[in-house]
């Protein structure tokens, strides 16, 4: 049965206000901008976002008014600096006051992993003698020397991937992060990417698949659709985005416009990739560096 | 970091300063976890230069990635990092490779870092309220709790360096004596801090922060006066050999756009 869908139907049916949702898996690449937009045109409000380090793309959504809560080891702009939207929301509760469950990388990391297994914590010896501690409810001390991260489990994991099949079968490669332990812990995932594939090439390579298929409710076709973040073998990251974005977005009428002219007047991701202009080609990779193929005999 | 990219009037400036001294502290075999910027920067140098058995380990989860002079990455994800790493795997096992004891050395900055080595990089002000809400962990206390010897870069000035940080994001030595232990963190500790202005450790049973050397053309009360709490100096400073013509070069071949040296 066919699970491709438009990414707005996606998000129609598997985030509706309120859902927690995961994206930014991989920390700075296969960041699904796309989806995340779509939330925005789509007007989504009381989102709590699950993700280590979402580049822009928490930013753009508190900035939005569409989050209530961020669950994050870093929100922020990975090259140019402090997140303005984050900011504003942390510190005057504009456009809306947000809660923030701080993390570092390994206890967000952990409590999906603790979703994923299905059991309701992990034990770890980081963050112990942190102020993280007493400000983040999920993490309690649990003995001498070792804390306790209890299981996050979001409603919904967007994935964005290089290939996948109408079935919900992928491959991802690169920078995974915590791919697998989100896409396990949630109840829905929803995949974006930048192929569809004759389940054949799929199947060719297992070993490649980042998370059972029928654990995938939609599959969207969406080529390009974590610009301006990186994706392996097809575009590189667009410094330049990033750059922008952090100046464009300083006060609050900046970022209103910024979202104004990319996010709410673009109706899809072509039209959003037109707006990059000469940038966007510029992105792909000048040389192929093909892995070895591997045999499956 | 203001200033950072200002030169000293000796030649270098402030960033390169801090990029080669923190090279120098690499060795040869060791493993370090290094973030993008300039402690990439320096892991880079030091495995081009002293120490060519550098295990390095980058955030994003990739072990010793091929960095080719003049093309190191600016996010810790980018396509070129994974270019023949010798293993590409998750953040989460990143880290509990450390959790295991496995990685020797880790690189750290921050907003504020106290007199005990505690490093704040999550709100400056009230935590409810704060007058400045900053990005927050990432893996800066995953690396502080647990990699063996934790170096802290950072420029050297009276607001950063403060008698008690705000919000403890990464502990260093917690309160003093023997509270990192007793607050369970019994692996790993706060080594050294590598500021513009000279090298500064940290006193073996109080735990309080003390001068150990300065660069060329600083003396110890300008450290004192860059320092936002009372400083343990000895009667002798050393002063670190400045950066040769070698080193200076080297480190600016890595970084000819100047996106992490400005």
């Amino acid at each position: 049965m066919s699970k491709l869908v438009p990414l707005p139907d996606a998000i129609t049916r598997f985030v509706p206000d309120g859902a927690s949702v995961a994206l930014g898996t991989s920390l700075e690449s296969v960041i699904p901008f796309a989806a995340g937009h779509e939330m925005v045109r789509q007007n989504r409000r009381d989102l709590e976002l699950v993700g280590p380090i979402s580049d822009i793309l928490f930013d753009q959504l508190i900035g939005a008014g569409c989050v209530r809560r961020v669950v994050a080891a870093w929100v922020g702009n990975v090259s140019a600096g402090l997140g303005h939207n984050y900011r504003r929301a942390a510190e005057q509760g504009v456009p809306r006051a947000i809660d923030v469950e701080e993390h570092s990388n390994l206890s967000i990391g952990l409590g999906l992993l603790a979703g994923a297994l299905g059991v309701p914590y992990l034990p770890t010896r980081t963050l112990l003698g942190s102020d993280l501690v007493s400000r983040n409810p999920r993490l309690e001390p649990l003995e001498p020397g070792l804390l306790r991260v209890g299981a996050i489990e979001p409603d919904v994991t967007i994935l964005h991937v290089q290939r996948a099949d109408d079935a919900g079968h992928a491959h991802a490669w690169g920078n995974l992060g915590v791919t697998k332990e989100a896409g396990l812990a949630a109840e829905s995932v929803i995949l974006t990417s930048e192929e569809i594939v004759p389940t054949d090439v799929i199947l060719s390579d297992p070993n490649r698949v980042p998370l059972p298929p029928h654990r995938v409710r939609a599959v969207c076709h969406v080529p390009g659709g974590a610009h301006p973040s990186p994706v392996q073998g097809h575009y590189g990251r667009d410094h330049v985005a990033y750059a922008a974005y952090h100046r464009a977005t300083r006060d609050q009428a900046g970022f209103d416009a910024w979202l104004r002219e990319g996010v709410l007047d673009v109706p899809d991701r072509a039209g959003y990739l037109d707006k990059v202009g000469e940038r966007w080609p510029a992105l792909r990779p000048l040389v192929r560096c093909p892995a070895a193929p591997v045999d499956y005999a | 970091m203001s200033g950072e990219h200002a030169d000293t009037g000796l030649g270098y400036t402030a960033s390169e300063l801090l990029g080669v001294m923190a090279a120098r502290r690499l060795y040869d075999g060791a493993s370090v976890f290094a973030g993008v910027g300039l402690p990439l920067l320096a892991a880079v140098m030091a495995r081009k230069s002293h120490a060519p058995r550098l295990m390095i380990v980058v955030e994003g989860g990739v072990f010793d990635p091929e960095m080719l002079t003049g093309r190191l990455p600016i996010s810790t994800n980018e396509m070129r990092i994974a270019h023949r790493a010798t293993m590409l795997t998750s953040i989460t096992d990143t880290f509990l490779y450390a959790q295991r004891g496995f990685l020797d050395v880790g690189f750290i900055g921050g907003a504020q870092v106290d007199r005990f080595g505690n490093v704040n990089s999550s709100v400056i002000g009230p935590y409810d309220r704060p007058k400045v809400r900053l990005p927050g962990s990432g893996g800066a206390n995953d690396i502080i709790s647990l990699c063996r010897d934790v170096m802290i870069v950072t420029m050297h000035e009276a607001r950063r360096f403060v008698p008690r940080v705000d919000f403890v994001t990464s502990p260093g030595f917690v309160q003093g004596g023997e509270s990192r232990k007793e607050a369970g963190l019994h692996f790993g500790k706060v080594s050294q801090v590598i500021t513009n202005l000279g090298l500064l450790g940290f006193d073996e049973q109080e735990r309080t922060m003390r001068l150990e050397a300065v660069h060329p053309g600083v003396t110890p009360q300008q450290v004192q006066d860059a320092t936002g709490f009372e400083l343990e100096i000895p009667s002798d400073v050393p002063t670190t050999a400045p950066p040769t013509a070698g080193e200076l070069t080297l480190l600016r071949s890595l970084d000819p756009d100047r996106r992490y040296l400005g």
